[in-house]
């Protein structure tokens, strides 16, 4: 797949209590937790990101809980997909688990500035950057994993497997 | 070569004869665990994926915790949604109302999990039940949902950090300031991956809440599992509350690590974690002045009933000082219990303390404790980042509830020593 869009740059160590705060975890419902991704990180962001924008972190991004509200929020925003150095453990379990797709690159994390169009094609492996042309690569993703992300998560594919 | 106890813990619960850092595999879960935060989307996920039975109704466990008592409309939507399911497929573990405690202080106090279990649970701080030599580690509530479907989970195994920590501890130095004083070394990310084995003499002599407190915290330094060898200390805790056989892993002397960390405990003293990230850590004697609005003393970090006793200990004919609000959470009903029989809810309320029912609603920003712009606390909690317990510009420094305790006496970051 190719994702392109606009930067949205954060630094390191966004924790999930900045991508979606906890005061707003009274309810699971998408659409409720878009309205307040990355808030206590740029009060400001849903208003000013548009779909199919891209978040590029730093290291350890996702860090802190395991509240799958946080990727939900991500990607119930409109983001189509994140970039960062490292991903925190349970939120990089999370993202495939429910389908949003992430991305390991600590070259363009240092490379890319907010604003910048990237174009990332997931499975050639390389992030371009549309005005310099400029290529990265990103870690391939583990096979196991392509096979959740093909099946539209881990609930679809366990329901396949038992068929 | 060699196994770490990590590592034969997750081979026991696949049928491979053989293991390895790196490798994905899929394990039998013992027990797994979510709360009324996370439940709500693993039962939606769940049902989703048509389950229609649990795979164990004795091996799932929920507890509604987070914004319990409920605290506003839809707070109360989702305890609903889980008490129905839970009753619906008969939960044997289900705490709610006057049954619940927070989750991680609950679980290991009535025996639902055990030492060589393999624990998953939809809440970060699931690894504290290493402490007991259990592989415990958070995961999402699409994991929940998977767990609770089929009974078992993908896992990568982790390498192993290995931890040799020795000297004999100072007085008012404890398993809390140990693990704030390791995450100051390493980093929020200096185990990202990996599983933190804590061991050597210190670690042989800590009591079981000190190393419920340090295994906690393993996931504010990105760690998968945090783990202690059972040793005595564990059959003691575990033995009268164990309804289930249990099994005891040791590390192969010849097992591979990916680092050893040797750290000399002697000369430490309390800790402090100033805002924004557990790992920003100080001795207190550094900490300088800084004026609290708050001290917050429970939390699944410190909120046992060894905790109370020694901030009771500090508080005794001690008043908090006017400007700070000192709020107390017993973690657990049976906690709770046993602070009033000891006379320590007496000391906290002489000490105008307020006394709260267990409950994460303080610790994580939901309710019962909440900053407003500015303010500051002390918190025995693991975590604070940036709005973690309310407005986004207030500021949270974490410590052990000897330092909570004191501070609270002073209106400003104290060792107790100051008193
Ligand atoms: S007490 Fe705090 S850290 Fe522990 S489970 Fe509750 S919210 Fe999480």
């Amino acid at each position: 797949m190719i994702f392109k869009g606009n930067v949205w740059k954060f630094g390191d160590n966004i924790d999930t209590d900045a991508i979606i705060p906890a005061r707003y975890l009274n309810t699971s419902d998408p659409a409720q937790l878009a309205r307040h991704c990355m808030e206590d990180a740029d009060p400001d962001f849903v208003n000013k990101m548009k779909p199919g924008d891209i978040i590029v972190g730093g290291e350890n991004f996702g860090c802190g809980s395991s509240r799958e509200h946080a990727p939900i929020a991500i990607k119930a925003a409109g983001i189509s997909c994140v970039v960062a150095k490292s991903f925190a453990r349970i939120f990089y379990r999370n993202a495939f688990n429910m389908g949003l797709p992430i991305f390991e690159s600590a070259a363009l994390a240092d490379a890319i500035a907010a604003g910048e169009e990237i174009a990332i094609d997931s499975a050639g492996g390389t992030i371009t950057v549309s005005g310099s042309g400029r290529t990265f690569t990103i870690s391939p993703i583990p096979p196991f994993m392509e096979e959740l992300i093909a099946d539209g998560g881990l609930m679809r594919h366990i329901a396949k497997n038992r068929k | 070569m060699g196994y770490t106890i990590t590592e034969k813990i997750l081979m026991a619960h696949t049928d491979l004869k053989d293991i390895a850092p790196g490798q994905l595999i899929n394990a039998r879960v013992d027990i797994a665990l979510g709360n009324d935060i996370t439940a709500p989307i693993a039962i939606r996920e769940f049902r989703a994926a048509g389950g229609k039975e649990v795979f164990d109704r004795d091996r799932v466990a929920l507890v509604l915790d987070h914004f319990t008592p409920n605290k506003d409309i839809n707070s109360a939507q989702q305890c609903k949604t889980v008490r129905e399911f839970a009753f619906e497929h008969g939960i044997t573990h289900f705490y709610e109302g006057g049954q619940v405690g927070v989750e991680h202080a609950l679980l290991p106090e009535k025996g639902i999990v055990l030492p060589g279990d393999l624990v998953i649970g939809a809440d970060s701080h699931t690894c504290t039940y290493g402490a007991l030599g259990a592989f415990a580690t958070g995961v999402g509530s699409t994991d929940l949902a998977a767990a609770m479907l089929t009974g078992e989970l993908w896992f990568k195994v982790p390498q192993s950090i290995k931890f040799v920590i020795y000297g004999k501890l100072q007085k008012w130095v404890s398993g809390k300031d140990l693990i704030l004083n390791i995450i100051g070394r390493i980093g929020v990310d200096g185990a990202l991956y990996q599983a933190m084995e804590f061991t050597g003499e210190t670690v042989a002599a800590l009591p079981m809440a000190d190393r419920l407190s340090m295994a906690n915290m393993a996931i504010e330094a990105g760690a998968k599992n945090g783990i202690f060898p059972p040793d005595a200390v564990t059959e003691e805790y575990v033995s009268p509350r164990a309804g289930r056989p249990y099994t005891l892993y040791a590390s192969d002397p010849d097992a591979v690590y990916a680092k050893t960390i040797e750290i000399d405990a002697g000369a430490l003293e309390p800790q402090v974690a100033f805002p924004h990230l557990p790992s920003n850590v100080r001795g207190v004697s550094e900490a300088g002045r800084v004026k609290i609005d708050q001290s917050l003393i429970g939390s699944c970090t410190n909120g046992r009933i060894e905790d109370l006793r020694i901030a009771a200990g500090i508080l005794k004919n001690r008043k908090a000082s006017p400007s700070v609000r000192l709020i107390v959470v017993p973690a657990t009903p049976l906690i709770y219990r046993q602070a009033m029989h000891e006379g320590l809810l007496d000391i906290f309320m002489d000490a105008n303390a307020v006394i709260s029912p267990p409950s994460c609603g303080a610790c994580l920003g939901g309710h019962l404790g909440i900053l407003a712009d500015g303010e500051t606390s002390i918190a025995t909690t693991n975590r604070n980042f940036v709005g973690r317990m309310g407005h986004p510009n207030s500021e949270v420094y974490l410590a052990s509830p000897a330092v909570a305790a004191a501070s609270a006496v002073l209106g400003r970051i104290a060792s107790p020593e100051e008193l």
